[in-house]
């Protein structure tokens, strides 16, 4: 009986299967990515000692073409982005200028917020430059999730390993953690408040932190989210940056 | 020598009046030496730290290089080969690698420029030497701004965070093992200095460097890439903001003099208007007008004697003592971004004194021989029986 039990035990502990890693991406992928999406959101910054929000509203085709507007506060109202096939232009009124971030501006916080221009510009697939690897399952909340290990296998990644933590039913990341080269953790991405909308699963609040400096990070609120919409060429144009 | 002789008994005779105007202007002429003595001083200074804490005898730069834009780093550098290898094994040159980070003192995001030096040069003042310090951590110095800045001190461990050269992230925990003292904010406003070999490998670029310091012993020569950049060209900041103080100084220098000088050409003007009886008895014994008119000018010009002479007499021990104790600068000066020490040492060159001397008595003689003038239009017969003209 005692043999049976410990037998039962590293049954339950070792004899574990998990699907692939790269499938578990694939579904991800599956399921957050779409032709288009439009969606309107709230981006609130916590700082040390207040808080600031702005309101914008993005149009993107797959992960390559993307356009926001900022709607508030009064400050950035009108202030436009455009991610065009790993470049970006930026819009402001008050200069009624178009830069381009490039280079190592890239590396600088969006609007003092946590996540950087090159965190919103990597389109490359997670299966082209990571090693996925599934090292377990944990309980978060009242959700069970696969705990994924990527591993970078080309060179110019800005975060040498990431942490996922992908819903088993819904396949919806609901943690991430991003690692520096030495192991020292640095970001960590929470996703919150997840709905079905026309038929996928999709967090409505992302919540990003740099763990290594105060505040309660930048969390991201969708207010509505359409997929598959009609959107016209044109607006991935530069020439829609000024209109 | 008649006319120095009259100058002085007039003068003598005119008693409060004149050492009034002679205290006013021994104040400016003592003023105008101090404070370019101080300007000078703190040239002097300036230069010779930031030639022994920064530039060395020239430096040698990655033509990507620009000291004022950090986004040039990520390409401002290239390898040491050849003859810059040498020329650094010989000590002649030492290599300064320089990538941006950031680090966290108390929560708080500060971005940083991480400097890998060689811990054995003997180029530059730095206490590079403390680098050699065996921590389980990466050694670290650096300046007391930076640490009042982080609030950090000798033996704290901070995290820095910095990309590679493809542009991963990387951390490493550093050791602050010397917190160095020095006048030269450009080696220690928001920097943080590791041994060379350490970030050469924490960063992928190996044997590499972003700029080199030359010793006394470099004799400028063609290094490609490297581009020669002379001590003159390094130091001309300084020799800029100098030169605009000294114009600065220069409004100072003449409103003192004006005051000083108003008081004589006053003098002046009350000497022709009262003394005109004494005017037409020169005339009358036979002096020329331009004779009177040159006793007259030298009486004013010889207040510039007396005042240099009295500021000689009490400048000298309050300058000297200036210069030996300094003049202690507050500590807001300290973020104007120049070198400045915590004391000025005034210089006070010949050059200066004699350049001031002159200026005080040239500006002197020109005020008093202006109103001397109107002795030329003056008619003798009716000066001897002063009737006012």
């Amino acid at each position: 009986m005692k043999y049976l039990f410990i037998f039962l035990l590293v049954i339950q502990v070792f004899g574990k299967e998990y699907p692939d890693g790269d499938l578990i991406i694939r579904k991800v992928d599956q399921n957050m990515s779409s032709k288009n999406r439009i969606f309107e959101s709230s981006m609130t910054i916590h700082g040390k000692r207040n808080s600031r929000t702005m309101l914008s509203r993005t149009m993107s085709e797959g992960n390559k073409k993307s356009f926001t507007e900022y709607l508030s506060p009064a400050s950035e109202k009108g202030t436009k982005m455009l991610k065009l096939q790993g470049q970006l232009w930026i819009y402001s009124p008050s200069t009624d200028r178009i830069i381009q971030i490039s280079g190592n501006m890239l590396r600088q916080s969006v609007m003092g917020s946590d996540l950087s221009y090159e965190d919103m510009m990597d389109d490359r697939k997670l299966m082209d430059i990571y090693t996925v690897k599934v090292t377990g399952d944990e309980t978060l909340g009242d959700r069970t999730a696969y705990i994924v290990e990527l591993t970078a296998k080309v060179e110019n990644v800005a975060y040498f390993k990431q942490r996922m933590w992908i819903d088993r039913e819904r396949f919806v990341p609901v943690k991430e953690e991003l690692y520096a080269k030495s192991g020292q953790l640095l970001k960590r991405v929470d996703f919150k408040d997840v709905q079905k909308i026309q038929g996928r699963w999709f967090p409505m609040t992302i919540v990003y932190k740099d763990v290594l400096k105060d505040g309660n990070g930048t969390e991201f609120n969708m207010t509505s989210v359409k997929f598959d919409q009609q959107i016209a060429d044109y607006i991935f144009t530069k020439g829609s940056l000024k209109q | 020598m008649l006319a120095f002789k009259l100058a002085f008994r007039n003068l003598l005779g005119a008693g409060l009046r004149t050492w009034l105007n002679v205290t006013v202007l021994s104040i400016a002429f003592v003023v105008i030496v101090f404070y370019s003595g101080m300007l000078d001083g703190w040239n002097r200074q300036a230069l010779t730290d930031t030639k022994n804490w920064e530039v060395g005898f020239g430096q040698l730069w990655h033509p990507n290089y620009d000291p004022f834009d950090p986004f040039c780093l990520q390409d401002a550098h290239a390898p040491i080969t050849g003859k810059t290898k040498a020329l650094a094994e010989l000590g002649q040159i030492t290599p300064i690698l320089i990538t941006q980070a950031t680090i966290y003192p108390q929560g708080r995001m500060q971005n940083i420029f991480l400097k890998g030096i060689d811990p054995n040069q003997k180029i530059i003042q730095l206490p590079t030497s403390e680098l050699n310090n065996k921590t389980d951590e990466v050694p670290a110095i650096i300046g007391k701004r930076m640490a009042e800045e982080a609030k950090i001190k000798q033996g704290d461990r901070l995290l820095v965070r910095w990309r590679d050269k493809n542009g991963t992230f990387d951390t490493r925990e550093v050791k602050i093992v010397s917190v160095f003292n020095c006048n030269v904010q450009s080696v220690d406003n928001k920097q943080i200095w590791i041994p060379l070999k350490t970030l050469q490998q924490i960063t992928g670029l190996e044997n590499e460097a972003t700029l080199f310091i030359a010793g006394s012993a470099f004799k400028n020569q063609t290094l490609t890439p490297w581009q020669f950049k002379e001590l003159k060209y390094l130091l001309r900041e300084i020799d800029e903001i100098i030169q605009t103080k000294k114009v600065g100084a220069g409004v100072i220098y003449g409103l003192l003099l004006s005051i000083a000088l108003l008081a004589i050409f006053d003098t002046q003007v009350l000497s022709v208007f009262r003394r005109q009886k004494e005017i037409g008895t020169y005339i009358a014994l036979g002096m020329t007008r331009a004779q009177v008119v040159a006793i007259f000018t030298i009486e004013g010009s010889a207040h510039s004697l007396l005042a240099i002479l009295l500021g000689t007499l009490w400048g000298s021990p309050l300058l000297w003592h200036l210069q030996n104790s300094g003049i202690p600068m507050p500590k807001s000066v300290d973020s104007m971004g120049v070198s400045i020490s915590e004391n000025i040492f005034p210089v006070y060159s010949m050059g200066l004194i004699l350049s001031t001397v002159l200026l005080v008595i040239i500006s002197a003689t020109i005020v008093s021989y202006f109103p001397t003038r109107k002795i030329t239009k003056l008619r003798p017969t009716d000066a001897l029986k002063g009737k006012i003209q």
